[in-house]
């Protein structure tokens, strides 16, 4: 969208990095590695490709941390020094390193104190922190989200849990009107810096309200921001950016990416709220996903590598305001698009994505837009009928060669 | 109570000063007198008032001055007799002004000396002893209530005329007649002390500091109001002042009221929450849900139910099955205060200021009315009588208890309060005036504000090479 994504690129980093020490930052413009296309889950950071490069370039004319692009690639791709994790202990990692940095981050949510949070991301934290900074609400969603947007009007900086995405809906009158809309209708007096944070998704059959999306709900709310996180790299980089920045973020976390393991940098890191994640470049088809769908489309570029197709993969992650500048030059590239998401066919991402796809890019395309995603059905208890209320691999496989006709 | 009341009161007058009385009838006084009745029903009788009512009964009855006299010794016999029977209120309040000369000219006190004066009704209580019914106020302090309150109020009406002139559009929820709410808590606490409360904002927002300009600006919608134009009536903001609004959803001002109670508490700041809301929204789930935390974590929480009766045309014997809102807090203790009165709303705040700070979260019940409906949209007579409307303001209308008092501690005279009155009237005039003039937003000013860092001001084609708009 605006230039201003880019200097805003750092939109998160930027203003942090005046506060601290540059040479431990990076703001990364991830690229995979060639390498990584053998379809590891573990995906090794690095410097890489020339599309990087270039990126990257423009990256460090906005950003203090020019040096730093290059120590990062060295540090994870040569030396490892990274440290191996999984998800859940990379947002802890990243909300641990923000409350030790800023003594206005607090935590608000259900069982994250005490229990530890139920899905551990907050394990420990209690102990650390103290019961005023992390603190376990009773079961009031729509009063504890209200009063986290409460206490960022006068400039804490809470992170407020949804047990489950789904009883965020309880909230949805505070994040609507009063987290979304409170910095347009002060006129700029009040800023609310909250992250909203969550689990969503569809598990492994837990019923029709505990595996809802919301992203489709939240994605018309002016004045908030929306990121889903699909790697402990991003998880930790995003979870940080969020709490950072000035904005109301909305952190969507999958309930069954919890456990994945992967290697992240031991310096601090933070990624660009606004960015997409380049997962794997191609040439064939242009494939735009985000959260747990992202693992089923690389399930099926291993089999379309196979069949010789080349696809190019782009986790979008952020999902208000979509990336258009990454996924316009992709589409240039390719002239194909397919969506994946795990989101309702109505009115879900996938749906106002191919909108702005088309709008903006209508040109480049070779083949109209295609969009995969879960059925608008209630997900079903039953497990073959949840497998195929979401997208499988082999519908992926299908949809390519379709489109690459 | 009949003329035979009047009379008694007259000669207990006439006993002391009857020359003060022969001439005070020959100066000259408006006729105007229709209130009389109901002024003498209180206890804040003023001597003048009824030397202008025995003018009046001259005047409209043609007696002559020597057979109104003589009627009024005919009655001293009842007459002393009646008077035991007066509330002993009545006749304290009586003495000042019996001894005072009544023409002196002197200028309006300002004299800070503290000067106490008694509520009019006892605070009622749940789970805690209530504060002492005696208020310490001054001169300087019910004068700028005074001056507070006819400002309120005349704000209130312009804004009335303005929204029928089609000037204010949209919703305009107005306070008057619950002026005493704001200016009674303001007495009580500081600017440090953060205030929120729902769309019924406009005389709140004054009372925290507010201009008039500011605020007349943003209900015609321009730039130069508080919100810049983009909010309304019912999102007035003033950040330095902690004011934080002004919400149109009803009831969720309340978790948001316990998020800035916390943000005191964790921030240590020795201040206190105040978070308004109505009868109406007493019923949400939401203000328990924030009420049960407020306690459980000890917030410096003040919820101040503003009860005026009315949800809307919903009146709250309809909507409520417990109308005791200081009580529906249960394990929180609650106050009921005399709304319309603004020393037990000073009393009651700093009560509760202090309690909050020692021991949690505590509930004000003010029993206020609003006389205009629940917006301008609402002629709210469909669901209560004009009558009902009428006599509340003749009985217990906030400004003119604060009259009654300045006046009956001889503070000011009447004419003086009325030439307060023109003043504001002017001071509000001048503001409607000059916010008439002020700018319209900018179409750029669409996009400013939604995200902190002017995100989306500009417009770039995809490829981020070409600006397709710039919304300057």
């Amino acid at each position: 969208m605006a230039a201003r994504i880019h200097g805003g690129a750092g939109a998160g980093a930027a203003t942090a990095l005046s506060t601290f020490n540059p040479k431990k930052l990076v703001a990364p413009s991830r690229t995979n590695l060639p390498a990584a296309r053998s379809s590891k889950r573990c995906i090794v950071a690095g410097g890489g490709s020339d599309a990087s490069k270039s990126l990257s370039v423009r990256h460090s004319q906005k950003l203090i941390a020019s040096a730093a692009v290059a120590t990062k690639a060295e540090t994870s791709a040569t030396t490892g020094t990274g440290h191996e994790l999984l998800l859940f202990e990379a947002l802890q990692e990243g909300l641990e390193e923000e409350m030790d940095r800023d003594p206005h981050v607090c935590v608000m949510g259900e069982d994250v104190g005490h229990y530890g949070g139920s899905y551990k991301v907050t394990k420990g934290l209690a102990d650390k922190f103290g019961d005023l900074r992390v603190l376990d609400t009773p079961i009031c969603e729509n009063a504890f989200t209200g009063m986290g947007i409460g206490a960022a009007m006068t400039g804490l900086r809470p992170v407020i849990e949804g047990m489950n995405m789904g009883f965020l809906l309880l909230a949805f009158n505070q994040i609507s009107n009063n987290c979304g809309m409170l910095h347009y209708t002060s006129g700029g007096q009040f800023t609310i810096p909250v992250v909203i944070r969550g689990p969503g998704g569809v598990g492994r059959q837990l019923g029709a309200e505990h595996s809802q999306r919301l992203e489709s709900y939240f994605q018309s709310i002016p004045g908030i921001q929306m990121v889903a996180c699909s790697t402990p790299y991003n998880a930790k980089g995003l979870m940080k950016a969020a709490i950072r920045s000035e904005n109301p973020v909305i952190l969507f976390e999958h309930v069954l990416l919890y456990n994945l393991k992967e290697k992240i940098p031991d310096e601090e890191y933070i990624c660009n709220l606004e960015e997409a994640e380049m997962v794997r470049p191609g040439e064939h088809i242009t494939i735009l996903t985000y959260s747990r769908m992202r693992y089923h489309v690389m399930q099926a570029a291993k089999t379309l590598v196979n069949k010789g197709y080349d696809p190019e993969v782009i986790d979008i992650r952020s999902l208000k305001p979509f990336d258009l500048y990454t996924i316009g030059n992709s589409v240039k590239k390719t002239h194909r698009v397919l969506i994946v998401e795990e989101c309702m066919r109505t009115g879900g991402i996938g749906a106002s994505l191919t909108a702005a796809i088309n709008e903006n890019f209508h040109d480049y395309l070779d083949a109209p837009v295609m969009c995969l995603s879960s059925q608008d059905v209630p997900t079903p208890y039953a497990g073959t009928l949840e497998e195929w209320t979401v997208v499988q691999p082999a519908q992926i496989v299908t949809a390519v060669e379709q489109l690459c006709q | 109570m009949n003329n035979t009341c009047i009379w008694i009161l007259a000669f207990e007058g006439f006993g002391r000063e009857r020359e003060a009385l022969e001439e005070t009838v020959l100066l000259r006084y408006e006729k105007s007198l229709t209130y009389l009745s109901f002024f003498l029903l209180q206890q804040h009788t003023t001597f003048f008032t009824l030397i202008r009512y025995c003018i009046f009964q001259i005047t409209q009855k043609k007696k002559t001055f020597a057979s109104f006299f003589s009627l009024l010794s005919k009655t001293k016999s009842t007459a002393e007799m009646a008077l035991s029977r007066l509330s002993s209120r009545s006749t304290t309040l009586l003495q000042p002004f019996a001894t005072t000369s009544l023409l002196r000219r002197r200028h309006i006190s300002t004299d800070t000396t503290p000067i106490t004066v008694e509520t009019s009704l006892p605070f009622t209580s749940h789970l805690i002893s209530p504060p002492s019914r005696a208020v310490e106020t001054s001169s300087q302090e019910l004068l700028s209530f005074f001056r507070d309150m006819a400002l309120m109020r005349r704000m209130e009406i312009a804004a009335d005329s303005l929204y029928k002139a089609k000037l204010i559009r949209g919703f305009c929820h107005l306070y008057d007649g619950q002026e005493a709410v704001a200016i009674g808590m303001e007495a009580a606490i500081t600017k440090r002390d953060a205030i929120i409360t729902s769309y019924r904002d406009h005389c709140t927002f004054l009372g925290r500091g507010g201009g008039l300009f500011e605020a007349f600006s943003e209900l015609m919608g321009r730039t130069t109001g508080c919100s810049k134009g983009k909010g309304g009536s019912m999102h007035f903001y003033k950040k330095d002042a902690s004011f934080y609004g002004g919400h149109g959803i009803v009831g969720a001002q309340a978790p948001l009221g316990c998020g800035l109670a916390f943000a005191q508490k964790y921030s240590k700041e020795e201040a206190v929450s105040f978070t308004l809301y109505g009868d109406g929204a007493a019923n949400q789930g939401q203000l328990f849900e924030a009420l049960n935390i407020a306690a459980l974590w000890d917030l410096p929480a003040v919820l101040v139910c503003e009860n005026n009766h009315y949800g809307m045309g919903t009146a709250e014997w309809r909507s409520a099955k417990s109308p005791a809102y200081f009580k529906r807090g249960d394990y929180v203790p609650g106050l009921k205060v005399d709304g319309m009165d603004a020393l037990a709303v000073k009393q009651a705040c700093k009560f509760a200021k202090e309690h909050a700070l020692k021991n949690g979260p505590i509930i004000l019940e003010m029993d206020t009315y609003r006389y205009h409906g629940h917006s301008m949209s609402d002629p709210g007579s469909t669901y209560r009588t004009r009558d009902e409307i009428s006599g509340v303001r003749q009985v217990r209308d906030p400004i003119d208890r604060v009259r009654k008092l300045i006046i009956a501690h001889d503070i000011a005279t009447e004419k003086e309060l009325k030439d307060m009155e023109k003043e504001v009237r002017k001071e509000v005039d001048a503001a409607v005036a000059q916010a008439k003039e002020s700018p319209i937003p900018e179409p750029s000013e669409l996009f400013s504000n939604i995200y902190v860092k002017g995100f989306g001001a500009e417009s770039f084609g995809a490829d981020r090479k070409e600006l397709r708009a710039t919304l300057p």
